[in-house]
């Protein structure tokens, strides 16, 4: 079933090298992203690790999304061959949202609560490409419908907080799906969805990655999907990588750290009370 | 020396703390990050200084004024050019101009301090309540205020102090009348943000009546966006009271306001410039201080800039 | 046993939109009670529309045995308490931990205030140096844990959980998830909780329901679901698709 997996990616998509986030707080220094490298083809790169290490921050360092008073740096950081780096806040932009596409966490706090879901969609669209009205619209739901979204029509023209969590999460897929990215960073993107809705999602994306050859970065705590669906796995704690694996071989993990994450989940006909938690050791962060 | 240092230090680190003791301690944590933010702004220092300048000023006049503002010296001092006895000159009624510009800070204080008081808070209760009872109750009062936004201030002053009776407590009470209505609209949107929020919801949950919600939960979130908006308009009331005070439907003589003395300048400014120019000089500085200060507000209020 | 919650044909409608079309639902008093299905399938809805946040358009809500109209009074909210899905938008920004803790307590005018609100933060696991932060000072698993214990505060015998932990990685998720099985067996409370993982909804709860646009589906209990004895498609599709992505 994974024949076309082993399969060598053509050419790299993204290479970054020593990338660091540090964020002036305060009470000094907080380096959210301690020196991460990783290289992504045209695959399905998971990021996994707690809360807090740094997965989000990477994701946005990338996208060029970081807080402007945090300082990003990198050996490389490079996209198709453009150093991200060095490059204009206007070609970044550009870049952003036609080549590259985020899904964002927290799609409650990434939708403007005072504007219909329909009409998101449709700027998104109309921002980037030169289409009609009607049809900005035609594709928008044809999007929703492609998330799996029942009865789009009404779901267009609801408001953020009148659609459920999950409702809420695929809109934003759909918006960030439908400019038709080169390069996806998807942030928990179906961590409000019900299992069968959240395969639908992932063969949508595992469909752009196969077909059209995005390259994918799927940034999630759930080991049993990343490892599942992902072709490789970057493991990080406190702002660094702590490993590098296959997705098919997370089980034989050897960080005690991606251990105790596989442990500590719930699961079906195996009863624990209460639930193993993790023990974190200072040295796993030096 | 370091002795005075490590106390500062560990004063810092008190207020800094992410795991403060007490409310008192938050409370003046979270002041102290405003602050911080604020002061790295130099234009905003600048803007405060401005309006402590004109604090000052005002509660001292009496020391600061060496003449009457009202009473002039007829006879020896019309319209002498600004010179040793008089910093600014002195206008054609003999009164020594720097005195009058000295006491009419108090009624610049005056006039921005109660149109401040009076239009917020209506804004604040007009915008907050509309945005979260929605339905009729919006629609309603969203509908007064396009009628008062539909007409510009100035002319709308004009016609409540054409009503009222000219005077200086008129005049702020119009521009009052007339300077709600963004606030109101500001207040609105802002509450539109957050009325369908899940911390909204979790205060409904607890039993907690709309009253309740709208005052102690909704104003809170709608009061620094509010804060910023009136700094920023305080150069406008000012500008709007000095024009009343120029059509002679403000203060009235004797009364040192600058609008009324630069309209009373107004007729000697091509021999005797400084007559009206001092209070205009006046006005700008003001205005332009309360500007800064605004811009500055926003840089350290804005709930949308991050509580990090 | 009396039951805690009864829904007797429950009709919520939006507009014209039917996001519950007549369920029935019984929990027992202590029990812990689970709903699971599609999203937008009204499980949010539910609990909303026993909280009184939606509209109800027929059907009978009873709680512990007391029928209920369209409002709400304030002893219900001593009775029955909700924790969000989201942990990053149900607190207050701004309003510490401590205010957030008060507020219950002035609007029902409680005044051991001050040794409850220690109580609550020591139940779940928040020192006291937690008690004057703002909840952007805390994680997501504490700014949770701050979310139940002001569900806590005021001793309710029914909490209403959406989704607790679908914000939270798998780690913190343990830990909240033995933080409601302690309080639960502590204060002997009825749970209804609202979960897209099976495996959680299996661990917390005796019996569930499984939803589907805005219809309850087939009731279980949690061992009929360990052991595959479901008799319809969508619970076994469900139950297939919690084994991970299969690629076709
Ligand atoms: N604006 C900021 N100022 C200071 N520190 C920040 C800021 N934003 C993020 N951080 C810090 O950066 C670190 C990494 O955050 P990030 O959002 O990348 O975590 P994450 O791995 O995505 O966690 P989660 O699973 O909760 O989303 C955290 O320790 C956080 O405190
Ligand atoms: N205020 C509202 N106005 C209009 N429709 C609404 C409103 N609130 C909810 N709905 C609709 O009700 C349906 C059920 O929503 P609900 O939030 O209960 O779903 P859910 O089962 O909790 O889903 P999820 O698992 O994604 O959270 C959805 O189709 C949603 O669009
Ligand atoms: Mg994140
Ligand atoms: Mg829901």
């Amino acid at each position: 079933m994974n024949g076309n997996r082993d399969a060598q990616p053509k050419g790299t998509l993204l290479e970054v090298d020593d990338l660091r986030v540090t964020f002036p707080t305060r009470t000094g220094l907080v380096q959210a992203v301690r020196g991460v490298s990783f290289s992504l083809g045209r695959e399905r790169l998971g990021i996994v690790g707690e809360s807090g290490s740094g997965k989000s921050q990477t994701g946005r360092a990338i996208m060029g999304l970081t807080p402007p008073q945090a300082e990003v740096s990198a050996k490389k950081l490079s996209f198709d061959g453009i150093d991200l780096l060095s490059i204009s806040p206007r070609q970044r932009r550009a870049l952003r949202g036609n080549r590259i596409a985020m899904i964002l966490q927290d799609p409650k706090y990434s939708l403007d609560p005072v504007m219909t879901i329909g009409r998101q969609i449709v700027e998104t669209l109309r921002t980037h490409e030169k289409v009609s009205k009607a049809e900005a619209r035609e594709r928008a739901l044809e999007m929703l419908r492609a998330v799996q979204i029942r009865d789009p029509a009404r779901v267009f023209d609801l408001h953020p907080h009148e659609v459920s969590g999950g409702m809420g999460q695929r809109a934003m897929i759909a918006m960030m799906l439908i400019a038709g990215p080169e390069l996806m960073i998807a942030d928990e993107p179906t961590s409000a969805l019900d299992v069968t809705v959240q395969l639908d999602v992932l063969n949508i994306l595992d469909r752009l990655v196969a077909e059209r050859g995005m390259g994918l970065i799927f940034i999630s705590h759930d080991l049993r999907l990343v490892s599942s669906f992902c072709d490789r796995v970057v493991v990080m704690y406190a702002g660094k990588v702590v490993e590098q694996l296959k997705a098919s071989e997370l089980r034989d993990a050897r960080h005690p750290y991606t251990r105790g994450l596989l442990n500590c989940m719930p699961r079906i006909g195996f009863e624990r009370h209460p639930l193993p938690v993790l023990d974190r050791k200072p040295e796993w962060a030096a | 020396m370091t002795a005075s240092d490590a106390g500062s230090l560990s004063r810092r680190e008190w207020l800094l703390s992410d795991r403060p003791a007490s409310r008192l301690q938050a409370r003046l944590g979270r002041a102290y990050v405003a602050w911080r933010r604020f002061s790295a702004n130099r234009l905003a220092l600048v803007g405060m200084l401005i309006i402590i300048a004109l604090l000052v000023v005002a509660a001292f006049a009496d020391v600061l004024a060496p003449y009457s503002p009202t009473v002039g010296d007829l006879k020896n001092a019309r319209l002498l050019p600004p010179g040793a006895a008089h910093w600014f000159g002195t206008d054609d009624l003999g009164r020594d101009i720097y005195s009058r510009i000295v006491y009419g800070a108090r009624w610049t204080l005056y006039v921005v301090v109660l149109v401040a008081v009076i239009a917020a808070p209506i804004g604040l209760l007009v915008g907050t309540v509309a945005g979260y009872a929605g339905g009729w109750t919006d629609a309603i009062l969203m509908r007064i205020t396009d009628i008062f936004l539909a007409f510009p201030k100035l002319v709308l002053a004009l016609a409540f102090v054409a009503a009222l009776g000219p005077g200086i407590e008129n005049a702020v009470l119009a521009i009052a009348i007339t300077s709600w209505p963004p606030y109101a609209r500001i207040a609105r949107a802002e509450t539109l943000t957050v009325r369908n929020s899940d911390y909204i919801k979790a205060v409904q949950l607890m039993g907690a009546s709309p009253f309740r919600i709208v005052l102690r939960h909704i104003m809170p979130l709608c009061i620094s966006s509010l804060i910023i908006r009136v700094t920023l308009d305080m150069a406008g009331i000012i500008l709007t009271a000095a024009g009343l005070g120029f059509l002679g439907l403000g203060a009235q003589p004797p009364l040192p306001e600058w609008g009324a003395m630069i309209a009373s300048g107004r007729r000697f400014i091509l021999d005797q410039w400084w007559v009206a120019a001092a209070p205009g000089a006046a006005i700008l500085i003001v205005s332009l201080g309360f500007n800064l200060l605004g811009d500055g507000l926003r840089d350290a209020l804005d709930p949308r800039s991050g509580d990090q | 046993m009396t039951a805690a919650i009864a829904i007797d044909g429950l009709e919520v409608v939006f507009d014209r939109f039917r996001a519950l079309k007549g369920v029935n639902l019984e929990v027992r008093e202590g029990e812990s009670y689970g709903l699971v299905g599609e999203s937008g399938s009204g499980k949010s809805t539910l609990l909303r529309a026993i909280t009184g946040l939606a509209p109800v358009a027929s059907g009978a809500i009873t709680v512990n045995g007391k029928a209920l109209g369209k409002t709400r009074d304030k002893a219900f909210y001593r009775d029955v308490q909700m924790v969000f899905q989201d942990p990053y938008g149900s607190l207050h920004p701004r309003q510490t931990v401590d205010r957030l803790l008060q507020e219950p307590l002035a609007i029902h005018g409680i005044s051991d205030g001050e040794k409850r609100i220690e109580r609550a933060l020591d139940e779940v696991g928040l020192g006291k140096g937690f008690r004057f932060r703002y909840a952007h000072q805390l994680s997501g698993g504490q700014r949770q844990r701050v979310a139940i214990a002001r569900a806590l505060i005021l001793e309710p015998s029914i909490l209403l959980l959406d989704e607790p932990t679908s914000a939270l990685d798998a780690s913190v998720q343990a830990e909240v998830l033995n933080l409601l099985e302690e309080v639960r067996r502590r204060r002997k409370l009825t749970f209804l909780m609202v979960s897209h993982d099976l495996a959680i909804i299996t661990h917390m709860c005796e019996r569930l329901m499984v939803m589907q646009d805005g219809e309850a589906v087939e009731t279980l209990t949690a061992s009929q679901l360990i052991g595959h004895r479901v008799s319809e498609d969508y619970t076994r599709n469900l139950l297939r698709a919690s084994e991970g992505f299969v690629r076709v």
